[in-house]
């Protein structure tokens, strides 16, 4: 085990798969001297050469729809979108065209591309530069989508993503890059997609928290368990695929749920998370799922405004009392 | 300059696409086939010259109308008409349509009913040939409408600095849908754009087999020889309506019976029948052949089953390998 960044995490399973697997190659805007926005392709330049470690135009689209193509063709491109917000821009590549091909061109196609993004609030760049925007991919079906919300998930995923043989989109989160914890030195260590983390069990009110929510939420549960509220803290890690199983065993034991996430409430995944559990659980729910998200608004850039727009920890802790009919 | 053996195939290539079409008219007529369907005849000159140029492991990207590049890149007859009817048997298990073949075992990475979207994946596949040190070229087929998309502009330059083995082949044919080209763009020829991104562009006639070979064969070697990219204009028309059912009042009878007499077809039987390449008897054999192939085909897609909707859940994912299992 060794202490590392969110960001170090990430860069390591980059430059050993790189080394495993000469496929495997990076390209993106600033990813190459630069090392990446947010510095998460440091060093590779330096290793991999310029055939491997690219910087591109600022043409998302084409050079999203670049992976594409180099994945169909036998190649495993792990391409970054330094914001998520960019991702607008290369929407056809990824919705239409990454998302299809398999499906559409009869189950031959695989197309081994890994898209890895940011999101969210942290540096406070308003409302361009700070959405939370996982739900578009979670939609269309075809990709897989994984939000680590620490170094060692980012870690486990990322590598899980680049071995999938299908399009991965990697969405990190900002706000997260400097946050550390230790994370296994296995040059082979993954954590497997579609496997929910348990961060705490406990009996009262099952919370379910994704990426920079995670730490609020687990900051609420200690705030909750002063006031004798046992919560069982899960975070799905992916969101294609969702473990749904192990979110349903914990409502049919707490028999309340909070979903929390940055993104907007309003057609965020936490709608999703909470309509399959009044499918699946109903009978066992005392309570209305609640959702925790962004105001519908459009993120404002003063911090006072960004709070308020953002759930807090109070949030958290004020719809978990509303679960628990408090 | 294309050999005899090379311009004959091209002439096979070319009355398949055709009867292949006319087949298909037949068959949507008949109310056996749904959707859009995009006519290429008129233009089968580009498609079957360019991949001429090519080998099974080079690539191209199609487009709506990709017909006639998937027969070009060797598709099977078959199953291209099983899936322009949905057929199981067909090369998307009936999932695709007219506007969806794919055969990456040719090298055909798909048509795509996006204009301007395979530009940028015909890009990536020459950004993996060049990574993986081979000699292999990757060629995008699009229209005049998707030299106004985004995709188009961002290609040529991404190509054009990391200077990819990429030939991007526009086929002019005068009209976006309903839009007469002097409309919507901003160049009488299409191929200067290339000078903005630093790359040679060309425009050739594209109903003249050996017009476009020149062209294709010149971009192919700078291509595989490491030089980089290169844009050709092929100046076509297409006979039909933007689809079956298009009611075409963009254009008169007199403009289209004028291409008609510029049939590219009709044009190479000429050549090599004045040339003493070939003779009426070889090429009506040639034809003979394919109008054989072409009824065999519709046979079997008329036979195919339709696809069971107990599978339609299949392939939304790759199952094999990945560490998630």
């Amino acid at each position: 085990m060794s202490i590392k960044t969110y960001a170090q995490a990430i860069r390591d399973v980059l430059a050993q798969e790189m080394r495993k697997d000469p496929r495997v190659f990076v390209m993106g805007e600033d990813i190459a001297e630069q090392g990446g926005v947010f510095g998460c392709t440091k060093g590779l330049l330096a290793e991999f050469g310029p055939e491997r470690v690219r910087n591109t135009p600022i043409s998302e689209n084409t050079f999203v729809g670049a992976g594409v193509g180099a994945a169909c063709a036998g190649m495993r491109p792990v391409v970054e979108l330094t914001y998520v917000d960019f991702a607008y821009l290369a929407m056809d590549q990824l919705l239409n065209q990454a998302a299809k091909i398999r499906y559409m061109f009869g189950g031959k196609a695989k197309v081994p591309l890994v898209v890895r993004t940011q999101e969210g609030i942290g540096r406070g760049n308003a409302g361009q530069h700070s959405q939370s925007l996982e739900a578009f991919f979670m939609h269309i079906p075809g990709l897989k989508v994984a939000c680590p919300s620490s170094a060692a998930d980012a870690a486990g995923l990322l590598r899980t993503a680049i071995l999938d043989e299908n399009p991965v989109v990697f969405v990190e989160h900002k706000a997260l890059y400097a946050s550390k914890c230790e994370v296994p030195d296995n040059e082979d260590f993954s954590v497997p997609f579609g496997r929910a983390n348990v961060l705490r069990a406990g009996k009262d009110v099952t919370l379910v928290a994704t990426q920079y929510c995670v730490p609020k939420a687990v900051e609420a549960a200690k705030l909750l368990e002063s006031e004798e509220i046992d919560i069982e803290l899960i975070d799905p890690r992916t969101l294609v695929p969702l473990d749904i199983d192990t979110i349903i065993r914990s409502v049919e034991k707490t028999g309340r749920a909070v979903i929390v996430h940055e993104a907007h409430k309003t057609g965020g995944i936490g709608a999703e998370i909470a309509s399959q559990i009044t499918e699946k659980a109903f009978a066992y729910l005392d309570a209305p799922p609640e959702r925790v998200g962004a105001k519908q608004c459009t993120l404002p850039f003063n911090l006072g405004l960004e709070n308020a727009v953002i759930p807090q920890v109070n949030d958290i802790v004020n719809a978990v009392r509303k679960a628990l009919y408090l | 300059m294309p050999d005899r053996d090379r311009l004959l195939r091209i002439y096979e290539t070319m009355r398949k696409i055709r009867s292949f079409e006319e087949a298909a008219v037949a068959l949507f007529e008949r109310n056996k086939l749904r959707g859009s369907v995009h006519l290429y005849i008129g233009e089968e000159a580009v498609a079957a010259s360019v991949c001429s140029a090519l080998t099974d492991k080079d690539y191209i990207t199609s487009t709506h109308r990709g017909h006639g590049h998937a027969i070009a890149k060797g598709a099977e007859l078959s199953k291209a008409m099983a899936e322009l009817m949905g057929k199981a048997a067909g090369y998307c298990k009936g999932r695709g349509g007219s506007m969806h073949i794919a055969d990456f075992e040719k090298g055909n990475l798909g048509a795509n009913a996006i204009v301007g979207g395979g530009i940028p994946i015909a890009v990536g596949g020459g950004l993996a040939e060049k990574l993986k040190g081979t000699q292999n070229i990757s060629v995008s087929f699009f229209g005049d409408g998707a030299s106004n998309q985004g995709t188009f502009h961002e290609s040529l330059n991404l190509a054009s600095v990391w200077k990819l083995p990429v030939i991007f082949i526009c086929e002019n044919n005068g009209f976006a849908i309903s839009v007469p080209v002097e409309q919507s763009t901003s160049v009488g020829d299409i191929a200067v754009r290339a000078g903005g991104y630093d790359m040679p562009g060309v425009t050739v006639d594209g109903n003249d087999v050996l017009a476009i070979c020149d062209a294709v064969d010149a971009a192919a070697a700078r291509a595989r020889g490491g030089g980089g990219p290169t844009l050709i204009e092929c100046r076509t028309y297409r006979w039909k309506g933007h689809w079956i059912g298009d009611p075409e009042v963009y254009r008169t009878k007199a403009d289209i019976a004028a291409w008609m007499e510029k049939c590219p077809i009709n044009r190479l039987r000429e050549y090599l029948i004045e040339k003493k390449m070939s003779s009426a008897g070889e090429l009506d054999a040639i034809e003979a052949g394919v109008q054989k192939a072409v009824d065999e085909a519709v046979r079997f897609a008329e036979d195919s089953p339709d696809p069971d909707p107990a599978f339609v859940m299949d392939d939304v994912y790759c199952e094999a390998g990945g560490s998630n299992r």
